[in-house]
């Protein structure tokens, strides 16, 4: 057992410590001491990766387990469990990588409290990676509250001019859902007749449908809020625009997958069967937020405004491939989740670099930078296509995996209305990409600007590099999440049917067509996946295998346990 | 050789990278030019050796699949980054990469101290490594990845000159337009995939192997969505009604672009992507009248709009559009072969014809600048009497009109007869058969005319230029007219590899090298036309073909004579016509207004509604609920609040009215 999670996790905070010791005048030595904490915490988090094994089925595939009896109160026993899966793997990367150049982008954006900034910047990091990371449940609430507040001061202190609107808003608003989300918790409990709040036991417990309705709106509140989903959305192009750069960049890459990982580890599989009640609601949503965002994104006159609501449409596409519920559609929702924290972070972080040098980001005040800026308009260019999900970046193997996999589920008519955002995100990118870089350098104000610094280029550099390397080869992360998602799945639709089971069991005939004319479905092609039948194995060997699983509910490694 | 086919495309992608990243530095516009050129000549010697080596075997051998590695895997999706070579990606292969080689080299001589000469080639190079993927690809998703690539190439290369307003706009519209198609492009891969899969377990995106189970898939319902789907996809990367109108404002890019992009490769994507599915098509009748009525549609709507247009360039795109309707008549009418043997002397001709253009505007562009005339060098009002002071210019151009306009002995003619024969004969539309012709026969004798007033408007009568600017006249340089005088060359011979059978028969049994060569890719579909299809082996008599062919001839014939009577011999009567018809006039000039129409039901609305949508609904509705719920909760406050007024004697009057009270109740209870 090693304790490799929880110093990840408590680094930032140390890191923090120090910072308080070091006198507020030294910006230098503040910022670099920031800086060096989160590449080190970075560093640190790169053995997950090479020691994570994606085929361990032990404890429902959670790696890097530590726990500790933390909280003995009477009959609520908390305790500090930590692990990590396939899912969560890459968030933790996610996080550890966005740190560092979230905090080299601050050094020239913020002059005043450097100090409180940088341990405002370092808290918020442990209280994501916290929350990634925590299997007990109640851990897991701490740090989803944890998380909250430095990015409340972020908003609010080092704001734009309606800054203290956009923090109470986007404060009130987070926090209206996770008041729900605790009172639902703590019914989870004694529901599951008290005892630990281990998630994985929790994950045990059959619940009426009429419980789980309830339960899972209050979780789900809480997640969309976060994600957001429309239309629980107006916090957020708020909060982007009054965000510092830095504030804006951690929020987009990772604050927003809460939501979403909230809906893939906590909604959906603790309440399957509300789950598979509310999917037709949910996608409705997704797939409005898809259009409604990408159309308003259209009209906007911010850039950063314009990047917030593409942002509501990226993440649309998140939860439409989550809600589809196979390997292709929450493998997409996924990466979508990776790619929208680089290409959206990095579009932030683009919008930071001019409104460092001109202190507007109007969309008007701007045009022709392509021919003043050029190493500026070649990276802005490779991330607008990245965000518009052109193969060969990122962005495109996502997508398609997120409509392809909800194409094959049974939200059809969903997927096809998604699919036409493939022509609205052109069309707002371009459009703002043209206004901005393209055109004559009429401003006089824009004929002096200075292209890209030595820092900013080392900024931008590994997220282009990012781009391309997710793009071309996806691979290792659909490699290393594919046996998680099946256990998630299994979890999802195996639990239901058993639940189904005790409501109608005439219902719950299997739905899966086994090939009858196997003379024409070749047996030994490679391509083809595995329709289950009845009697599925416990877990899949192969991880590039995928599983339509199958009626039967697996037996899981983990309910051993 | 065929091991080696991951070459072809990576050589130009080693252009990119060494012109992309050090093209800045090297500044030297002969050694970045150089390393363009030479890496699509590499791909070209690479593309020949396969194409011999695929000679040198039997027919039925003739296909060759190479994966590198596994691009996404997830679940039962699986697609390969992988190549096929089989006889109709090695004729793709060939144009692409032979065309190419001549238009890089062309762009050396015309791109001459342009600013931003390194971007060019780069994105040239892209271009060219995103086309190649695209005929080269094993999977539909890759097809897709080289099709998203060269709709992107497209983008960057009509907006080269972004400082103008027009030409980031055209490059924004051309790439929104093709997204349109992509969205029908992604829907038909994954009612392809889903289908197969789902009921037969045959999870496949891989060509060879769709192909191989073509007849999982029924006649009718599904293949006819699937059909369609990809025909959007189609339309929009190959300008056809209705998502023609990116092509003629693609004008903008540098012309040389406007040779490779806008008229030999890129838009003949949609005609090889049907030309692969064909084995989908073909089970869909209904697809096929769709895909036939459009291209046919569009083959004489482009050319209507043709004869009106004044800027040289504006009238090869309306040409380019016309004729790749063609190519879509012949693939709607099941004549596969026909029709990509008419992309294939396309593009020489129209390569031809486009580089010929440039070589013109190159050289009125330097006469004009050097009396400083801003007069448009685009324009063909400007022109006249070129014959003379740019000889090589004028002949290969002559030629390749001549080629376009079907002439016999001439290129164009062979193909462009075919796809008429076929569109007359084909057993699949029934009565529909004769519109399809009639459509295509009017388009030939509009393309005769238009292309015939283009020459005689630009190369003969007196030239409109002062004596000065005419004095400046020259001919273009070498580097520019040696590529211009292959693609004449391919323009006359490049169809004697397509005679259609009647006249190999006259000539001695010179058989269709071409329909012979694609024989093996179509075969699924020629087999499946001739067993179920009733009419299949009716035998059309020689005399009505060799009857529709003198029709055709004498068509073009119509066409050149109209041109020659209004152009030549009275100049002034297509100005009384204009005058006599102002409206229709400037209806056509004005492309049938259907940008406006467009504008007016598409853009304008989608805006308009998303500014509806965020200043009505998102501040207005939500905010206001979520500002509301927050102003009540300051409202009962504020009442609240006014207890508590921090005065003693107002709390002592309070607890004791209290007293009194809980008193009170004991009391009287």
């Amino acid at each position: 057992m090693s304790h490799l999670l929880s110093i990840l996790t408590f680094t930032p905070l140390i890191g923090a410590l120090i910072l308080m010791l070091v006198p507020k005048d030294s910006k230098g030595a503040l910022r670099s001491i920031a800086l060096a904490v989160s590449v080190v915490n970075f560093l640190i988090s790169l053995p997950l990766i090479t020691g994570f094994d994606p085929v361990a089925t032990a404890n429902g595939g959670m790696q890097f387990l530590e726990k500790t009896p933390w909280i003995a109160a009477g009959p609520f026993q908390m305790s500090y469990h930590v692990g990590i899966d396939g899912i969560s793997l890459w968030l933790v990367i996610l996080t550890t990588f966005i740190m560092p150049i979230a905090i080299l982008s601050t050094y020239t954006a913020v002059e005043e409290k450097v100090k409180e900034y940088m341990i405002c910047l370092l808290l918020l990091e442990v209280g994501m990676l916290g929350a990634f990371i925590s299997i007990d449940l109640f851990l897991f609430y701490i740090f989803w509250e944890v998380m909250l507040i430095p990015m409340y001061f972020i908003i609010g202190i080092w704001g734009g001019k309606n800054r203290i609107y956009a923090a109470v808003k986007f404060f009130i608003y987070t926090m209206v859902g996770s008041l729900l989300m605790l009172v639902a918790l703590i019914t989870l409990y004694f529901k599951a007749g008290g005892g630990d709040f281990n998630l994985l036991r929790f994950y045990e417990v059959s619940l009426d449908p009429a419980t789980q309705t309830w339960m899972f709106l209050a979780f789900a509140l809480a997640f969309a809020i976060k994600v957001p989903m429309f239309p629980l959305h107006t916090w957020l192009p708020d909060a982007h625009t009054e965000a510092p750069t830095a504030g804006s960049v951690i929020l987009a890459a990772v604050l927003l997958k809460m939501g979403t990982y909230g809906f893939v580890r906590f909604a959906m599989p603790l309440f399957p069967d509300a789950t598979a009640r509310f999917t037709p609601l949910i996608a409705t949503l997704s797939v409005i937020g898809i259009v409604y965002a990408s159309l308003v994104a259209m009209v906007q006159q911010d850039v950063k405004k314009l990047v917030a609501y593409s942002s509501v449409a990226h993440l649309g596409f998140v939860m439409l491939g989550v809600f589809a519920l196979n390997q292709q559609g929450i493998a997409g929702g996924m990466l979508q989740m990776l790619n929208h924290g680089v290409s959206t972070g990095a579009l932030f972080l683009i919008v930071g670099f001019i409104y460092e040098r001109r202190h507007t980001r109007l969309i008007s005040d701007f045009g022709g930078l392509a021919k003043q800026m050029p190493v500026f308009a070649t990276i802005f260019m490779i991330v607008t296509f990245s965000s518009i999900g052109l193969p060969g970046t990122n962005g495109f193997v996502g997508e398609f995996l997120v409509l392809l996999g909800s194409f094959e589920s049974a939200l059809k008519p969903w997927a096809i209305i998604a699919t036409s955002g493939v022509i609205l995100s052109a069309v707002y990118m371009l459009w703002m990409f043209q206004r901005v870089m393209f055109g004559e350098l009429t401003n006089p104000k824009n004929q002096v600007l200075k292209d890209l610094n030595a820092r900013e280029i080392a900024i931008m550099v590994p997220l282009v590099a990012l781009i391309f390397f997710m793009g071309i080869y996806p691979r290792p992360f659909i490699d290393s999440m594919s046996p998680s998602i099946d256990r998630m799945i299994a979890q999802t639709k195996g639990k239901n049917r058993v639940a189904q089971l005790q409501i109608a069991p005439a219902a719950a005939a299997p739905v899966q067509v086994i090939p009858a004319a196997a003379g024409a479905a070749p047996a030994a092609d490679p391509h083809a996946g595995m329709q289950m039948p009845a009697a599925a194995p416990a877990a899949p060997a192969d991880p590039h295998a995928g599983m339509q699983m199958p009626a039967a509910a697996p037996a899981e490694g983990a309910a051993q346990h | 050789m065929l091991e080696y086919v991951w070459l072809i495309p990576l050589f130009p992608l080693i252009g990119v990278l060494i012109n992309g990243l050090f093209g800045k530095k090297i500044k030297n516009e002969a050694v970045i030019g150089g390393i363009a050129t030479l890496a699509v000549v590499g791909s070209f010697v690479v593309a020949c050796g396969i194409l011999f080596q695929l000679i040198s075997m039997p027919g039925e051998e003739r296909h060759f699949e190479k994966t590198i590695f596994t691009w996404i895997q997830s679940g039962t999706f699986k697609a390969d980054i992988g190549f096929l070579v089989d006889p109709l990606s090695a004729v793709m292969l060939m144009v692409v990469t032979g065309v190419g080689s001549l238009i890089h080299l062309y762009s050396i001589g015309y791109m001459h101290g342009e600013e931003g000469f390194y971007r060019y080639f780069t994105y040239l190079n892209l271009f060219t490594f995103s086309m190649l993927l695209l005929v080269s690809g094993n999977n539909l998703l890759l097809m897709f990845v080289g099709w998203e690539g060269v709709g992107l190439c497209s983008y960057l290369l009509i907006g080269y000159y972004f400082h103008k307003k027009s030409a980031g706009d055209a490059g924004k519209k051309a790439f929104v337009m093709n997204r349109v198609g992509d969205f029908g492009f992604l829907l038909g891969l994954f009612t392809m995939w889903w289908f197969l899969g789902h009921n037969y377990n045959v999870w496949t995106i891989n060509f060879r192997e769709l192909a191989s189970h073509a007849d999982l898939i029924p006649a009718g319902g599904v293949a006819t969505a699937i059909g369609l789907f990809f025909f959007l996809g189609a339309t929009g990367k190959s300008a056809q009604i209705p998502l023609y109108t990116w092509l003629p404002d693609a004008m903008e890019g540098p012309t040389p672009v406007s040779a490779l992009i806008h008229a030999a490769t890129m838009v003949t994507a949609g005609v090889y992507m049907i030309g692969r599915m064909n084995f989908v098509y073909i089970k869909s009748p209904t697809a096929l009248l769709v895909v036939a009525c459009v291209g046919g549609a569009t083959a004489l709507f482009a050319a209507t709009i043709g004869t009106a247009q004044n800027d040289i360039k504006r009238v090869l795109a309306y040409s380019t559009v016309s004729q790749l309707g063609y190519m879509f008549l012949a693939m709607g009418v099941g004549a596969f072969t026909a029709g990509i043997f008419h992309l294939m002397t396309h593009a020489f001709f129209k390569a031809c014809l486009f580089l010929g253009s440039g070589s013109v505007i190159h050289a009125m562009h330097h006469a004009l600048h050097h009396v400083h005339s801003d007069a448009d060098p685009q324009d063909m009002r400007n022109m006249g009497g070129l014959r003379k002071k740019m000889p090589i210019t004028f002949l290969t151009f002559l030629i390749a009109t001549i080629a376009i306009a079907g002439i016999p002995g001439f290129a164009g003619f062979f193909s462009k007869d075919e796809i008429l024969w076929q569109a007359f004969s084909n057993p699949l539309h029934g009565e529909v058969n004769i519109v399809l012709w009639a459509f295509g026969a009017v388009a030939a004798l509009l393309t005769a005319f238009y292309m015939f007033r283009l020459v005689f408007m630009t190369f003969f009568g007196e030239t409109k230029l002062s004596e000065k600017a005419y004095h400046h006249l020259h001919e273009s340089p070498a580097v520019i007219t040696i590529p211009l005088i292959c693609l004449a060359i391919l323009s006359v011979l490049g169809g004697y590899i397509g005679m259609p059978k009647l006249l190999g028969e006259v000539l001695g049994g010179m058989p269709n090298y071409f329909e012979h060569w694609l024989e093996p890719v179509f075969a699924y579909s020629n087999n499946y036309m001739a067993h179920s299809l009733p009419g299949a082996h009716g035998e059309h008599s020689p005399a009505l073909e060799w009857g529709l062919m003198g029709v055709s001839v004498l068509i073009a014939c119509c066409g050149i004579a109209f041109a020659y009577a209004l152009y030549i011999v009275s100049p002034t009567i297509p100005e009384k016509f204009t005058s006599a018809f102002p409206a229709l006039h400037r209806a056509v000039y004005k492309k049938w207004y259907v940008d406006e129409i467009y504008d007016f039901c598409f853009v304008n609305p989608c805006k308009a509604l998303g500014g509806f949508l965020w200043k009505g609904f998102d501040v207005v509705v939500v905010d206001g609920i979520v500002n509301g719920v927050a102003g009540i909760v300051k409202g009962f406050s504020g009442i609240l609040r006014y207890s508590q007024t921090g005065y003693v004697h107002n709390y002592a009057y309070g607890m004791v009215l209290g007293t009194v009270v809980i008193v009170a109740v004991y009391v009287f209870r």
